[in-house]
């Protein structure tokens, strides 16, 4: 049995997301690789070889893996994982666009968003928006997975010496070309990666009051979301969004302020250490999940905590 | 152009689903059925498309069962031409649905195939990507914002962290994200112009298609429930309770 974790990386630096996959596949037994596909990469896959308990990291390192366009990524995972008894990734949106290609380039079904490891061919995985968790076992000769980060503490990121190895195949559909992309700059921690979240919902009312949440988080060193509701409402952007459709978060302090607590967003946050709600409605289903309930006027209580803090 | 849109029948996502009581899978008897909220948007762009004069044709497909003729209609109500049936009762997977599709895509040549990102049932978020590989077109995956420029595709993407664009050489897959659209409802003359038009019905050997299952559900179960804790008074109870009791600030 052996694993190829797909890293995911910036070329400059290992994204620490990789280290939950890696902890999957440790959870599984068997050797651990770890694949690095990109340009100038060589940074990234230094950080990879530092992973303890890594056979070697494979690096493809070529011009046309620029931007992890899924056409030209894919073929390379596929044929690298050609090796493999399992491909795992971190269910980020870049493994999310490029695992199910490779597995479908191996004739293979994937599993997306496994939550637990039960044997070498058998996982679980939330379905339904998380109401229900399903046990699923898999028959192909590769198992192709994403991991949902969140299920899997991270594995150790340093202490370990793996070979780096290189392989030269470049492959260029020529289909796809990358434009541009916006990246929103901030200061705070990234929402998955977060120690505290604190999200506003439909009762923030507007955009603009999400200046208190904030300013909350900045004195809390936290992240900002949202949920879909708000989202929808057009109060911040959807990479804000926690919950099923968006971004699974489970930070150590989840503060839900103005959230009703709908399913779907209960399914983003649930697995957060402590849970505290803010609402005004004290029938709100939020307040089933909240280990430290409030019922109250967001609009008066946020500035009463931002003063306490 | 030629635009394949393709639906998927799901249980309603205002229905709270729950498992059969010896939790072998989900109980579905007797569960209001929809079309899933991330095709609707990407039929409602295929019909926007033709709006605006880009596309000539719009093909719904849909791989399931008989019944899934009702969510084709809907695609038909809302501004589909005609509609193809691959019509199976077994478990599909998303490898077998993309393995239909491409077949599809070889007879009806689209330029464009638009697809919902992800499913509500399974979650799984693959057959867009998964045709992709079968057909070999370049793929853009959670899209909010789509132009057709020629024999390009632009494609705004919402990724992790902001949006990124890229260009994709016709045909290409494109998957639809929340924000592509917000669907229109179906007006009453346009359900009934829809069920005189065309749906024809095909089936997975008809295409050549081999759909047995990889991966077998070996049950189900519910969540691990979380209890609620306790009501606070007011903030300084909170801010009290979150350092001393939970301890996560300081």
């Amino acid at each position: 049995m052996s694993t190829l974790v797909i890293a995911e990386h910036d070329n400059d630096s290992m994204n620490i997301a990789t280290l939950n996959s890696v902890a999957a596949a440790q959870a599984m037994g068997g050797d651990i690789d770890i694949l690095v596909v990109g340009t100038a990469c060589q940074a990234a896959a230094a950080q990879a070889a530092q992973v303890p308990g890594i056979g070697k990291v494979i690096v493809a390192d070529n011009g046309v893996y620029a931007h992890s366009l899924a056409e030209n990524v894919a073929p390379m995972i596929a044929e690298v994982a050609a090796g493999y008894s399992h491909v795992m990734a971190t269910a980020t949106t870049t493994a999310k666009n490029i695992i199910p290609r490779v597995a479908a380039l191996l004739d293979v079904q994937a599993i997306s968003d496994v939550s637990g490891v039960v044997s070498e061919d058998t996982f679980k995985r939330p379905i339904y928006a998380g109401n229900l968790i399903a046990t699923v076992k898999s028959s192909d000769a590769i198992k192709v997975l994403t991991i949902r980060g969140t299920a899997f503490d991270g594995a150790p990121a340093e202490g370990g010496s793996a070979t780096i190895e290189a392989v030269a195949s470049a492959h260029d559909s020529g289909k796809s070309t990358f434009v541009g992309e916006e990246v929103a700059v901030s200061d705070r921690p990234e929402l998955t990666a977060a120690d505290i979240v604190i999200s506003g919902g439909r009762g923030m009312g507007n955009g603009e009051n999400f200046d208190m949440l904030y300013s909350l988080a900045d004195k809390l060193g936290a992240a900002v979301g949202a949920s879909r509701a708000a989202v929808d409402a057009g109060f911040v952007p959807n990479d804000m969004q926690v919950g099923q459709t968006g971004k699974i978060v489970a930070p150590d302090l989840y503060v839900a302020v103005g959230i009703s607590g709908a399913i779907q967003h209960l399914a983003g946050m649930k697995d957060s250490k402590v849970i505290v709600a803010i609402n005004k409605d004290e029938e709100a289903p939020i307040f089933s999940v909240a280990d430290y309930g409030l019922v109250a006027d967001l609009f008066v209580a946020l500035p009463e905590l931002d003063a306490a803090l | 152009m030629k635009v394949l849109v393709a639906v998927k029948r799901v249980v309603d996502y205002n229905v709270k689903v729950r498992p059969k009581s010896d939790m072998t899978d989900v109980d579905l008897a007797n569960v209001k059925m929809s079309i899933n909220p991330f095709c609707e948007i990407a039929v409602e762009e295929a019909v926007r498309l033709k709006e605006k004069g880009i596309a000539t044709e719009i093909i719904a497909i849909s791989v399931g069962p008989q019944q899934c003729q009702e969510q084709l209609r809907t695609a038909l109500a809302l501004g589909a031409d005609r509609a193809i049936l691959v019509s199976s009762d077994e478990t599909l997977e998303p490898l077998a649905i993309a393995k239909c599709l491409k077949a599809v895509c070889e007879a009806e040549s689209p330029d464009i195939i638009l697809l919902g990102k992800q499913a509500i049932d399974g979650d799984n978020n693959q057959t867009g990507q998964m045709l992709g590989a079968l057909t070999g077109y370049g793929q853009a995956t959670f899209a909010s914002e789509l132009s057709i420029d020629g024999g390009n595709a632009t494609i705004i993407r919402e990724v992790d962290g902001g949006l990124q664009t890229l260009t994709l050489t016709l045909p290409a897959i494109v998957t639809a994200d929340l924000r592509l659209n917000e669907p229109r409802y179906a007006s009453l003359p346009n359900i009934m112009k829809a069920k005189k038009k065309q749906l024809d019905t095909t089936t997975p050997a008809d295409l050549g298609v081999d759909v047995a299952p990889r991966v077998t559900l070996m049950g189900v179960e519910l969540p691990a429930e979380r209890s609620a804790g306790i009501k606070v008074e007011d903030i300084a109870q909170l801010v009290d309770k979150l350092k001393n009791e939970a301890k996560v600030i300081s």
